[in-house]
């Protein structure tokens, strides 16, 4: 019979008609149920990165501190002294949308087992976050639900949930984001890998059973949504943080003994990634008996079995002789333990259930015969500059109140109160400042954490988007003295079938990829989720960062907070005679309606010295307090000061600005980039440094009393400043939520 | 001075207390597994927060049957003082060595921030080295801390002087604002009658030394771990 001739299946789950051919050429034959659904998932844009890959290795991922790049289940880069930290960011956005609750949680919970399948103890976890806009009646729904997920799951497993950030935006009123990423710590010469090895060695299945949850997740993470997409809400699966906790501990515990050749955790697409991963990376073959995967209801089928993205499960290679003692382990934590197959030499997967063979593919054709796409793409349209002649003249105070009492710049203190950010006693930095600092257990140093992306500058320029968000998070960990290390990213786009997303995503990478050079920060590990479009209308392009960086004696360390008044402000960096860039700024977006104009450029070399002085100044001693100046500009950055500590402040524009408040709003909102505000007692000395290390250098201020003035002017006070930035987000969230 | 500390499958600040205590005193605690049906002799029990077994049932109503609390049970109605912080205090709610329950935050949602709380009575061993009405800063991380009793329960503490603390602001005042779950009477911990077995919400281990933000948390260590003056 030829291969033609095999009559094709109407529902081909997700796959082309195209790639269909290739796997009956690869095959020789046409597939089973179960392998179809093998190869659906496997060659999903969600594992195989098809479209995205080409230029992802584009990437800078080196570096003298990275121990781990990507490709195992978290980057890992040394912080001396033996110690290594493991991280990665990683979206749970389609199931977050359909189910909020479940789908942000078992998204946390996915994230901590990539990191403590590399042998790492979790201590942290962020988010980034993106909904559509506050109007739209199911963000309130959405908001409530992803919070409540991250929190519960974070809170029971006992690791704090120490930052990250919150937007609102209609582009993402049908896809909202929800990356999670985890940090863990980890031994240098401890580190877990994924790749088998030992032919005969035996694969033991550990955690919670197999349901029927979550089957064709990642197919349905790899499609777009239409109006009966919450219709998929059997495809998200169901977490329980409880059942992680255990898996962790017992996970370490073995870890701490010679019993484990490799390990991998089973996310997406479960059963079937963990097993072709590891024994793909080994170069070797498996055989599974099916028969004897623990499950939660009998009657499964391979095809079940094989697809399930049941949460909290595990997959190892264990030494011959030692699943006794692994056995020991996992049932004193009272968890499934079962031996489910053995390594072969074949290069095949090969299934067994009720015996018959369900399945026998070469894993070859799973992996490196997966489809790559370089699909066609086109650079967005360069936006012209906005002209600093139509800054508009809206008195300063109104501007103010306006955007911090609204969505882009409120406190999110609601959210992050619903968080356990100190469990684990070794939150030093909590959630509210520039980056997280989270000690490192038992000594003086400590990591700093953040994520960051602007994607309305992304939308207007990719590549420059894209070299900003690496920047701001570079900026964000220097703001806090820690010198940065290495970050996580991740892509999440449209349709990347469509060509002018395509170009978002390759102008973001390659705007990402000039920014990580410029300031060595190689991404070690990241995460790509495409299709994030509803009806054919597409997201922003949001490439978001998460940094690490590595503050070596938490001591010296500073935060946002203008705790004492005569202090000088001073901004480092930047252009000290630019009149204020409000192209793309929130000012320009949120008060002037208008979001058709260039985002501020980014001068990496610039960054990196204004970056580097300010550690060295930190360092010294000679910094009271820091912010880096993001979105809301130089005033904003301000304000966020005053409110973390309780002072006032009193600013003076250069001279140099027109007399009319269009040019002091330009200058006080613009978003100008690789900036600092700085507070200290001893401005000259800071000076000099900035003249020497040629980073401008700017007094702008001092601070002190219990308002904003500038320029002699009284603009808001703190306490009315407080009101409304803590406002906004109780009360909207406070309304009654529509659901569904 | 020898302090244990249970450990549920579930609790997640058993080592952020045994780390304080280890820190206040120089020794490590022993740490008891909740299957063990013994407690080793020791001088002061800690119950530390978490989410015992998973807690998907009423909060601490598993773990209040388990072998370890039958011994803990025996160890108190010996005199051990125990101290039971946030999961700790709703297990020995549930398993009946406090009064009371402990619901669902007024809120009905988790919270996790610094609180104000005043010491209301010394006469306890997390509270003999404070002064009464001392205020102290100190974190609540919870979704379940709204503390509640009957009339006759609540006349009874109030009476014996059984409350130890309770949320105020920063001046001492026990105001609604100042209540971060709703419970009744400001209430954040009591003892039992004979007063070795205190329960609290907040968690004192995780603001007991100055990189953390504070100190206050010492305070009511010290106490409980024999180190007050």
């Amino acid at each position: 019979m030829s291969v033609e001739a095999v009559a094709r299946p109407d529902d081909l789950m997700g796959l082309s008609e195209e790639e269909y051919d290739r796997i009956l050429a690869l095959l020789g034959r046409a597939p089973n149920r179960t392998e179809l659904g093998i190869f659906s998932v496997m060659w999903s844009e969600h594992c195989s990165y098809k479209s995205s890959k080409k230029w992802l290795m584009t990437l800078p991922t080196s570096g003298p501190q990275v121990i781990q790049g990507p490709g195992e289940n978290a980057g890992v880069v040394s912080i001396g002294d033996g110690q290594a930290v493991a991280f990665k960011i990683e979206s749970h956005n389609h199931p977050s949308f359909i189910e909020p609750v479940q789908g942000a949680a078992t998204g946390v919970g996915g994230i901590l087992r990539d990191v403590f399948t590399m042998g790492a103890r979790p201590v942290a976890i962020l988010n980034a976050l993106r909904f559509g806009s506050p109007d739209h009646p199911r963000t309130r729904y959405l908001v409530a639900g992803v919070v409540q997920g991250i929190g519960h799951y974070g809170n029971c497993i006992g690791i704090p949930t120490v930052g990250g950030e919150t937007q609102f935006d209609a582009s993402y009123n049908g896809n909202i984001l929800v990356n999670a990423m985890a940090v863990g710590l980890v031994g240098a010469d401890r580190i877990f890998r994924s790749a088998a090895a030992g032919v005969g060695n035996p694969i033991v299945y550990v955690g919670s059973k197999t349901g029927r949850d979550g089957i064709h997740g990642a197919t349905m993470a790899s499609a777009e949504f239409d109006d009966e997409s919450v219709e998929n809400r059997p495809t998200v699966q169901v977490g329980d943080p409880f059942t992680e906790k255990l898996l962790l501990e017992a996970c370490l515990e073995l870890m701490a003994t010679d019993a484990i050749v490799a390990i991998q955790d089973m996310g997406a697409a479960g059963l079937t990634s963990s097993t072709v991963e590891m024994a793909a990376k080994g170069g070797l073959g498996v055989e599974l008996d099916l028969d004897r995967v623990p499950t939660r209801e009998p009657g499964m089928t391979a095809y079940e079995l094989m697809l399930s993205e049941s949460q909290e499960r595990m997959l190892m290679v264990l030494k011959p002789g030692s699943e006794d003692r692994a056995r020991a382990v996992f049932e004193r934590w009272e968890l499934d333990f079962a031996v489910i197959g053995t390594l072969t030499d074949t290069g095949r997967m090969v299934l067994k259930k009720d015996g018959l063979t369900a399945a026998d593919i070469p894993l070859k054709a799973l992996v490196d015969e997966a489809p790559l796409y370089d699909r066609p793409h086109v650079a967005a349209q360069p936006r012209p500059p906005l002209d600093p002649a139509h800054y508009p003249d809206m008195p300063l105070g109104d501007a103010l109140r306006k955007l911090v009492s609204g969505p882009a710049l409120a406190s999110r203190r609601w959210i992050w109160e619903q968080y356990d950010h100190m469990v684990m006693g070794d939150t030093i930095g909590r959630p509210g400042g520039d980056a997280a600092v989270v000690r490192v257990h038992g000594t003086g140093k400590a990591l700093a954490l953040t994520t960051d992306c602007n994607p309305h500058y992304c939308a207007a320029d990719p590549r420059t988007g894209g070299a900003q968000a690496v920047a701001e998070a570079w900026r964000n960990l220097s703001a806090v003295g820690a010198e940065p290390l290495a970050c996580t990213n991740n892509l999440n786009f449209g349709n990347p079938q469509r060509p002018e997303i395509m170009g978002q995503l390759v102008g973001c990478i390659q705007g990402m990829a000039e920014a990580c050079r410029a300031l060595d920060f190689p991404i070690v590990s990241g995460n790509v989720s495409l299709y994030n479009e509803t009806n054919g209308v597409a997201i922003l392009p949001t490439p978001v960062i998460g940094g690490v960086g590595l503050l070596a004696d938490l001591a010296r360390r500073v935060d946002i907070a203008l705790r004492r008044p005569s202090l000088a402000l001073i901004v480092l960096g930047g252009d000290a005679d630019a009149p204020g860039w409000l192209g793309q700024s929130l000012f320009a977006r949120q008060l002037m309606g208008r979001d058709g104009d260039a985002p501020p450029p980014v001068d990496l070399a610039a960054e990196r010295r204004a970056g580097e002085l300010v550690r060295r100044l930190i360092g010294a001693g000679l910094v009271a307090a820091c912010h880096d100046v993001s979105d809301g500009g130089l005033v904003t950055a301000v304000v966020e000061m005053m409110l973390a500590g309780g002072q006032g402040a009193s600013l003076t524009t250069p001279p140099f600005l027109a007399p009319r408040e269009g040019a002091v709003n330009g200058w006080l909102f613009g978003e100008d980039q690789g900036r600092y505000v700085v507070a200290t007692e001893a401005p000259q000395q800071l000076q000099e440094q900035a003249a020497a290390a040629g980073v401008a250098a700017l007094v702008i201020g001092t601070s002190g009393g219990d308002r904003l003035t500038v320029d002699g002017r009284e603009i808001i006070s703190t306490a009315e400043l407080r009101v409304l930035n803590e406002f906004w987000l109780p009360r909207y969230m406070g309304a009654p939520a529509a659901h569904g | 001075m020898t302090a244990a500390v249970i450990v549920f499958p579930g609790s997640n600040c058993d080592r952020d207390a045994a780390v304080a205590i280890q820190r206040l005193t120089g020794e490590k605690p022993v740490m008891v597994w909740h299957r063990d049906s013994e407690i080793p002799p020791c001088d002061l029990i800690v119950i530390p927060g978490g989410f015992s077994y998973g807690d998907y049932l009423r909060c601490g109503a598993i773990a209040a049957t388990s072998p370890v609390m039958a011994a803990v049970r025996r160890r108190a109605e010996a005199g051990t003082p125990v101290l039971g912080i946030c999961n700790g205090f709703q297990i020995l709610v549930e398993c009946g060595l406090l009064p009371g329950a402990l619901l669902r935050n007024a809120s009905m949602r988790y919270v996790c921030k610094d609180v104000h709380i005043r010491v209301e009575t010394t006469a306890t061993p997390a509270t003999l080295g404070a002064r009464r009405g001392d205020v102290l800063r100190i974190p609540v991380a919870h979704g379940d801390g709204n503390y509640f009793a009957d009339e006759a329960t609540l006349k009874l503490l109030e009476d014996e002087n059984r409350v130890v603390f309770r949320y105020c602001d920063r001046d001492g005042a026990v105001t609604a604002r100042a209540n971060p779950n709703g419970s009744i009477g400001n209430i954040a911990g009591i003892c039992n009658a004979e007063r070795n077995v205190v329960g609290m919400m907040p968690h004192p281990e995780r603001m007991f030394e100055p990189e953390l933000g504070g100190t206050d948390g010492a305070v009511i260590l010290r106490s409980a771990l024999g180190l007050a003056a």
